[in-house]
């Protein structure tokens, strides 16, 4: 217990080493500030958001424009206050993002760690899952799991975990499978080190990077899908979420009144939540794998919303540590 | 021999499976050391010498418990290594520790040289963090090193330094047994003299028995008191280094030592080259295992295999050449060159 108490404090430790080289990189620093808006609005939402969203008794405010009382107006259809419901909806996009990310990096991490370090039959049995998982399609998959087990968002958190740490798990082992024969690794054996040991206090840090790092694009991925969820009307029925404003919209008639900027506010907040974390991730990996710079932007995000470009970051950055040109310790 | 025996390998033999092609295709196995006996006597050092991948990287590691051995047995003070108990077997391997070779791979380059030296007693436990620290200024001073370094990455150093770092590692639990894996090999050459004399002298402090891993055979020649010269996983000839120096019989031996660079301009050697490469281990030859390149192979050394047989006090070899065929055997043609 005592050393995966020190394995914990040396994960956070290298945690905020992350967000040191994050705030001196011009274009994370950028990430970093939105991210840190968009939690303290998640925190402090009672206290910022100027109206109740969840009332939806203000018969006589219904449809109204933009104004000083309304800064985004408020709805058709039950007259919520607009700008209210945006700051609400933070909670749920950052909460499902974030919780999602850490579980399928912590799930990713374990099952790849365990495949890699203890090899032999528990590896060929990881890795038979994860070639049965990798070939479901999840959006369906969770259409008709919500429908069975209830719309909550414990439930989109538990799918989307069970079934998506695959990849990560793939790359994490054959990361692992390269550390295992490290010099470093044999001399801790020769020490009497025992696996619980090595595993906590070699193998881990040194997957740490790729795990942050994946917790961040993998965040920005769930908080668009939780989204198209919500939007579906697949989401928590009571919560406020963007997706369910925008879904709110369109069934309100936001179009047919011209009211725009009931659309384009949620719109905006999917917007600035994944493109900061998205942001993070990939300058995390700018920092990591100097090699990666050259690649655009624009195609690095078309990638990551089908999925391949973790894995391309992952395999080159393993790359780059088996030649050592990692940018380890700055 | 007054000198008691610290290790003793009895017909060790290390056989790697090789996955087939297919998955019902026939099981191949490398054998990477095959039948090898070894006696080392404490407080020496024992040098082990053959070129690429005869197994002497392999050998050593079966000293010390890395890789286990699929037959034979390893006596380290008179404890059959490999049947011990896990707990016991982690016990006596306190006592035995490795150098690597490579400087780079071998310190974690997330740990700083505290974490690192300090590794050893913080698994073993019961000593404070005082205590660990004293010891491991003790050592970094020990090995070249001074107190400001304690906290510095491996990233910081040249690869002497960190060779130095992971010597200071490897003797932190006092072992009697140090197992040196080409330690010097991956260093510049001006370096090289700097870390052996280090070894050396540590050596005289700490009264190691050390063993010697290199194809560098100036080194072995001037620091080691017994060596085996391995191909292809067999010990081609053993005994005293005076005396395969000296006098070196084996027709590998005298190709090797004919390849060390000498700058006696008045007596040229005359240089042995050897034909072909080293053979596949996956299907060894049966004889001896030399015979596809040596320059007097015969009939016979195709299917015998040479046993190693005392020549000389303290000098074995294995070479029907040198040990020649009984007479019914040179009756029956095996003595005859092998022409291939």
């Amino acid at each position: 217990m005592k050393s995966f108490m020190n394995g914990l404090k040396e994960m956070l430790s290298g945690i905020w080493g992350f967000i040191r080289k994050l705030w001196r990189h011009p274009k994370g620093r950028i990430g970093l500030i939105i991210v840190i808006l968009l939690v303290v609005c998640a925190l402090f939402a009672p206290w910022i958001a100027p109206y109740d969203p969840y009332d939806v008794t203000q018969r006589a405010q219904k449809g109204l424009s933009p104004s000083f009382q309304h800064l985004l107006g408020t709805t058709i259809t039950t007259g919520q206050d607009i700008f209210s419901m945006l700051i609400y909806g933070t909670r749920v996009s950052l909460t499902i993002g974030v919780v999602t990310g850490v579980s399928l990096a912590f799930l990713g991490a374990l099952m790849g760690i365990c495949a890699g370090y203890i090899g032999g039959f528990a590896d060929t049995l990881i890795m038979r899952i994860v070639d049965v998982l990798l070939v479901i399609p999840t959006l369906p998959l969770t259409i008709v799991l919500t429908n069975l087990f209830g719309r909550s968002y414990l439930m989109i958190i538990l799918i989307f975990t069970l079934f998506g740490w695959t990849g990560l798990a793939r790359v994490i082992r054959s990361l692992v499978l390269v550390l295992k024969n490290a010099n470093y690794v044999k001399a801790a054996e020769l020490a009497g080190a025992s696996r619980w040991h090595i595993m906590m206090k070699h193998i881990l840090p040194g997957t740490s990077h790729l795990l942050i790092m994946s917790t961040a694009l993998t965040s920005a991925g769930i908080m668009v899908a939780e989204a198209g969820l919500s939007f579906l009307g697949l989401g928590d029925p009571t919560a406020i979420s963007w997706g369910k404003m925008l879904a709110e919209a369109q069934s309100g008639g936001a179009l047919l009144f011209g009211h725009w900027w009931w659309i384009i506010a949620p719109g905006i907040g999917i917007f600035l939540a994944v493109f900061s974390f998205m942001r993070i991730g990939l300058v995390m990996e700018e920092v990591f794998n100097p090699k990666m710079k050259q690649s655009s932007n624009i195609y690095k995000l078309f990638k990551n919303l089908n999925n391949t470009y973790i894995e391309e970051v992952f395999s080159s950055m393993s790359e780059a540590q088996i030649l050592g040109v990692g940018g380890e310790q700055s | 021999m007054s000198k008691p025996i610290i290790l003793s390998m009895k017909n060790v033999s290390v056989h790697f499976p090789v996955k087939g092609a297919l998955p019902f295709s026939k099981k191949r196995v490398v054998s990477a050391v095959s039948d090898v006996s070894v006696d080392i006597f404490q407080g020496e050092t024992f040098g082990i010498v053959g070129e690429s991948g005869c197994g002497k990287s392999t050998l050593a590691n079966a000293m010390i418990g890395l890789v286990r051995p699929t037959s034979g047995e390893v006596l380290f003070k008179g404890n059959k290594l490999y049947s011990l108990s896990p707990q016991e077997f982690k016990e006596i391997r306190r006592d035995m520790q490795m150098i690597f070779q490579d400087p780079f791979s071998s310190l974690n380059p997330r740990f700083n040289v505290y974490q690192i030296i300090s590794e050893p007693m913080k698994i073993r436990g019961g000593a404070s963090v005082d205590e660990m620290k004293k010891r491991v200024i003790e050592l970094l001073e020990l090995v070249g090193l001074s107190e400001k370094d304690l906290y510095r990455y491996p990233s910081d150093f040249s690869g002497g330094q960190r060779q130095r770092i992971g010597i200071a590692r490897a003797i932190i639990l006092n072992p009697d047994f140090l197992v040196c894996d080409e330690p010097v090999s991956a260093l510049d050459v001006s370096v090289h003299a700097q870390i052996l004399n280090l070894l050396m002298e540590l050596q005289e402090k700490l009264k190691m028995t050390y063993v010697f891993i290199s194809h560098n055979l100036a080194v072995v020649k001037s620091i080691c008191d017994h060596m085996v010269v391995m191909y292809l996983g067999n010990v081609m000839e053993s005994g005293s280094t005076k005396a395969i120096y000296q006098h070196p019989l084996h027709p590998y031996t005298n190709a090797l030592l004919s390849a060390v660079l000498d700058v006696d301009l008045d007596n040229k050697k005359e240089r042995i080259l050897l034909q072909g490469d080293i053979p596949s281990p996956i299907n060894p030859p049966r004889g001896c295992r030399f015979y596809q390149r040596c320059p007097y192979a015969m009939k016979g050394c195709v299917d015998k295999k040479p046993a190693l047989i005392e020549i000389e006090p303290e000098h074995f070899v294995a070479c029907h050449y040198i040990n020649p065929f009984a007479q019914e055997e040179i009756n029956a043609g095996l003595a005859k060159p092998l022409n291939l």
